[in-house]
């Protein structure tokens, strides 16, 4: 069942890609859908099998690589943690697939898009189920790959395939991390499997490597380069600039891997790795920092951006962040809970916001919106459900895994975890005022549109509602359903060993024992960013641009994202082109065209003209010649002869 | 330089010939040029056997200047049939006229 | 002494018509000093005792296709034509190889070994006619036919290259004639009487 689970999406990106055309477009539609939905139940039964009775199976498929000492099969690896990671893959994969069968409807290419996601589904798979670090990056490849093709689904749009590019060349730089890491953990452990890694991390606790004449501990090491990784898949600060401008796809591709999946990877990967992290604390505080200062980053910058879509793109930023800071201080459980709760009503997010999109006649911009909420009532509701769970009101899914973390946060007490809850509870204040500033900016106030636009404001057809009632089911439930087998008390029987934490980190125990007041303030954080959004953008509509303009340094520096994208392309970007232009001009053109096929091809042009002068037609100089030869015929002859 | 001998002989043989060679390419004006600079040619060869055959007496050279005479006179008639075919069908036998072998 | 003279005059004479012949402008005189060569080359045959050659000579170059060659060069209606500028060029470096031509013929003369002819020779006072009838009847007859083949495939080839009909000539064909039947000449037509 568990192959089924895996490979069933694969068949039917098969299908749907190389016989879209055939087979039509309708019934490649239904066809991957109703495969994702057959995961989506099968992967639901597994979960359920296995949070009954523990047992964590290895299912082997074939043998790739037998290189000496370095073997690598492919196996499907299903434990607790795989499982959480299979229905939360399948189930969100499953909405957009139906989704997509409305929203896409207008489209050209449906097959291509339905296969894409499709094989963006069962590299994800592959990615969660991979027995040992290879496979891992097999998958982690494969959705990069696909990511980049539903980014630039659009392709004759020029942002579009910049965009798709742009993701591709950063996740390439984390990937690039990932890959030292995994030369690193080979040589250190002899093995990739994780299994054996595991079970040797414990030996090899003091043990360094030299590189370049340093010494490292190898542990840290290890666990810094397979970070790098992780930050460039899961868009963290400093490789976190290409989330916004994957915006460019399609809305129900930003709801399935901007929101769900592929940025998630990277949480997974930190927690598939936990223990070897347990024995890196260094790692661990950079990871925390790394979080807490995403997460803030990026709620900052959400804050200014007039882009539908660009908002709860940095609103993902940010809480990817507190995933990652979760995990930093060794609470994984909590950080997979939030995975799972943010999987749901991020996505739901998305594909509301889609829906929103798509009413207004695929309209983006904020400032053009408003005004809609009596026309489109169902999406608003629902929209207002994923915002609830996101700023983490009580009783919706949020409020259990953010403050979660929060607490957690606080009960490491370490600097670092102190320095990650205030930076986190500010950006919790952040993300409820950006989140109900979206909502009141488009659905209240006064209607920016044209009258044409507004006229053809509609409800989204029932393909594209019903998988946001399904996933604001998921937004609402899957905090308090879940609450207590992920990161309860018996956490651990829960996850069984898919997830390790060492002795001396006890954060996620003492979380459920903090202080009150640590508990209540993200709460009342939030409740006060929602006041505060209310104050701005119904009350009194002109206050934002009069702090704007006020606060004029400060707001361009969120606007402009940091400069971030300025600073990279001065750094990098420029010298790279400069260097890959020199490379085709030079290298290319010059060097090797010039004496390969042009300069072959000219040098035949122009011997060819040169000697035909000699083809005069003229008999006389053919006569001439036939003299020189005899000329020459005696020359050689009475040499020859010593005269 | 008093006595005639052998060596005289071949020398104005070998001037003659280079002379019909000269004729055969320096000219630029019409083709009949061309076979009257080849009957030179012919005549210095024959200049050349017949002093050898003289000299060593042996009268082989001469049997064969004989066939060479012969020789010459069919081509030269074959050569001047063929110009003479040739002025109808083109109206000229300049030179420079004859290129239809450009490449 | 005079031998030697005399050879020098003829030698003169020849080479001088030789490069009369390649450099002057009237085809026409052209060929004249083409057939003082001749003369003046039979005239060395003389003098070097083969006198049925020189004989040979005359008749048949002189006679027959120098002849050959002003009747051409009549018929064609040769204009005098100026030398072109443009192949001036080509004059020195013509010039060079041929010198170079030469310079070797002259170089294989003074270095060679001139071999003694060891085949027996008739005696000297017999004529050259004798001397050749001797000797091309027995020992090159068959060379002698071929060559006879030569001037039959020249004398054919000639006439085939340059015959062509002239229309409005009447000519007779023997074979149609030969081959004209009764019935299409005449055809016998019943009068009836009294008809015109």
């Amino acid at each position: 069942m568990v192959y089924l689970i895996v490979f069933l999406p694969l068949l039917g990106s098969i299908l749907s890609g190389f016989w879209g055309r055939k087979l039509g477009d309708r019934f490649s539609m239904y066809l991957t859908s109703s495969f994702l939905i057959l995961s989506m139940l099968l992967g639901w039964i597994e979960f359920i099998n296995l949070s009954n009775s523990q047992f964590d199976k290895v299912y082997p498929l074939l043998t790739w690589i037998e290189v000496g000492d370095f073997n690598v099969v492919w196996s499907l690896r299903y434990d607790m943690l795989t499982a959480v990671m299979v229905i939360v893959i399948t189930t969100v994969s499953a909405m957009v697939h139906v989704y997509s069968i409305g929203y896409m409807s207008h489209d050209d290419s449906k097959p291509r898009f339905m296969s894409y996601l499709s094989l963006f589904t069962f590299a994800m798979l592959m990615l969660v189920t991979a027995d040992n670090l290879v496979q891992l990056f097999f998958g982690w490849e494969g959705v990069g790959l696909a990511s980049y093709l539903l980014i630039g689904f659009w392709y004759h749009k020029p942002s579009a395939h910049t965009a798709a590019m742009k993701a591709f060349v950063v996740n390439r730089v984390g990937d690039f991390g990932f890959i030292l890491g995994i030369i690193a953990t080979y040589s250190i452990f002899g093995t990739v499997y994780f299994d054996e890694i595991f079970h040797d991390v414990g030996t090899l606790n003091d043990h360094s490597i030299k590189i370049i004449g340093f010494y490292f501990n190898s542990i840290e090491l290890i666990s810094i380069l397979l970070f790098i990784g992780a930050m460039g898949k899961s868009a963290q600060l400093g490789l976190h600039t290409w989330l916004p401008d994957a915006m460019e796809g399609p809305t129900p591709v930003s709801a399935l891997i901007h929101a769900a999946t592929m940025v998630t990877a990277g949480v997974f990967l930190v927690c598939r790795i936990s223990p070897i992290l347990e024995y890196a604390p260094f790692a661990l505080d950079i990871i925390t920092i790394v979080g807490a200062l995403t997460a803030i980053f990026a709620a900052t910058i959400g804050l200014t951006q007039f882009d539908i879509k660009k908002v709860i793109a940095y609103s993902t930023c940010s809480q990817l962040g507190y995933m990652f800071f979760a995990a930093g201080v060794s609470a994984y459980p909590a950080s997979m809970f939030h995975l799972t709760t943010h999987a749901f009503f991020k996505a739901l997010l998305f594909l509301g916001a889609g829906s929103v999109i798509h009413a207004m006649s695929n309209e983006q911009d904020m400032r053009k919106m408003g005004g809609i909420w009596k026309k489109i009532p169902i999406t608003y509701t629902l929209m207002w459900v994923g915002s609830l769970a996101l700023a983490g009101i009580p009783f919706f899914s949020g409020y259990y895994s953010k403050d979660l973390i929060l607490e957690a946060a606080w009960a490491a007490s370490s600097n670092s975890g102190y320095f990650a809850f205030w930076l986190g509870a500010i950006a919790a204040f952040l993300t409820a005022f950006y989140s109900w500033r979206l909502i009141f900016l488009t659905f209240h106030g006064k209607a920016n549109a044209s009258n044409e636009v507004m006229s053809h404001v509609h409800e989204s057809p029932l393909v594209m509602l019903l998988p946001l009632f399904v996933l604001g089911i998921g937004a609402v439930l899957s905090g308090w359903i879940f609450y207590e087998d992920f990161v309860g008390h018996h956490w651990h029987d829960f996850w069984g060993h898919s997830i390790y934490i060492s002795d001396t980190n006890k954060a996620l125990q003492l979380a459920h024992y903090v202080p009150s007041w640590v508990k209540l303030l993200p709460v009342l954080l939030a409740v006060i960013g929602i006041f505060t959004a209310y104050i701005f953008y119904i009350v009194s509509p002109n206050l934002p641009s009069v702090i704007a303009k006020s606060l004029n340094p400060i707001y361009k520096l969120f606007y402009n994202k940091w400069y971030f994208d300025e600073l990279y392309d001065y750094l990098f970007v420029k010298s790279f082109v400069k260097l890959g232009y020199f490379f085709w001009k030079s290298g290319d053109e010059n060097t090797i065209d010039r004496f390969g096929p042009d300069g072959i091809s000219k040098l035949a042009k122009n011997i060819s003209s040169k000697s035909v002068i000699l083809q005069s037609g003229y008999i006389y100089h053919y006569a001439f010649a036939m003299l020189i030869g005899l000329v020459v015929l005696l020359t050689w002859i009475l040499m020859g002869k010593g005269i | 330089m008093m006595i005639v001998s052998l060596e005289h002989y071949l020398c104005l043989s070998a001037i003659l010939f280079t002379l019909g060679v000269f004729g055969i390419f320096l000219n630029r004006k019409n083709v009949i040029t061309i076979l009257m600079s080849i009957e030179l040619m012919l005549l210095a060869v024959n200049i050349n056997l017949v002093s050898f055959s003289s000299y060593l007496n042996d009268i082989d050279g001469q049997i064969f200047t004989i066939f060479v005479l012969t020789v010459a006179a069919a081509e030269a008639a074959i050569g001047l049939a063929i110009i003479v075919v040739y002025y109808r069908n083109s109206g000229s036998i300049s030179v420079e006229d004859i290129k239809k072998l450009r490449g | 002494m005079i031998i030697s003279l005399f050879f020098y005059l003829f030698s003169f004479i020849i080479v001088s018509c030789a490069v009369m012949v390649i450099s002057s402008r009237n085809p026409v005189h052209s060929v004249f000093f083409l057939i003082l060569a001749f003369f003046n080359s039979g005239a060395l045959f003389v003098m070097l005792g083969a006198e049925f050659l020189a004989m040979m000579l005359v008749i048949v170059y002189v006679g027959a296709v120098a002849v050959l060659f002003l009747f051409v060069v009549m018929m064609l209606n040769i204009n005098y034509s100026q030398i072109k500028d443009g192949f001036q060029k080509y004059y020195p470096i013509g010039f060079l190889i041929g010198l170079i031509l030469f310079i070797e013929i002259i170089l294989m003369i003074k270095g060679g070994n001139v071999l003694v002819g060891q085949k027996e020779s008739l005696a000297n006072n017999v004529p050259n006619t004798h001397q050749i009838g001797s000797i091309l009847y027995t020992d090159y007859i068959y060379i002698f036919q071929i060559s006879g083949l030569i001037l039959l495939v020249a004398m054919v080839g000639a006439i085939a290259l340059t015959l062509r009909d002239r229309p409005g000539v009447k000519k007779q064909n023997i074979a149609d004639q030969n081959a004209r039947k009764v019935s299409d000449v005449i055809t016998i037509v019943k009068v009836k009487k009294n008809e015109t």
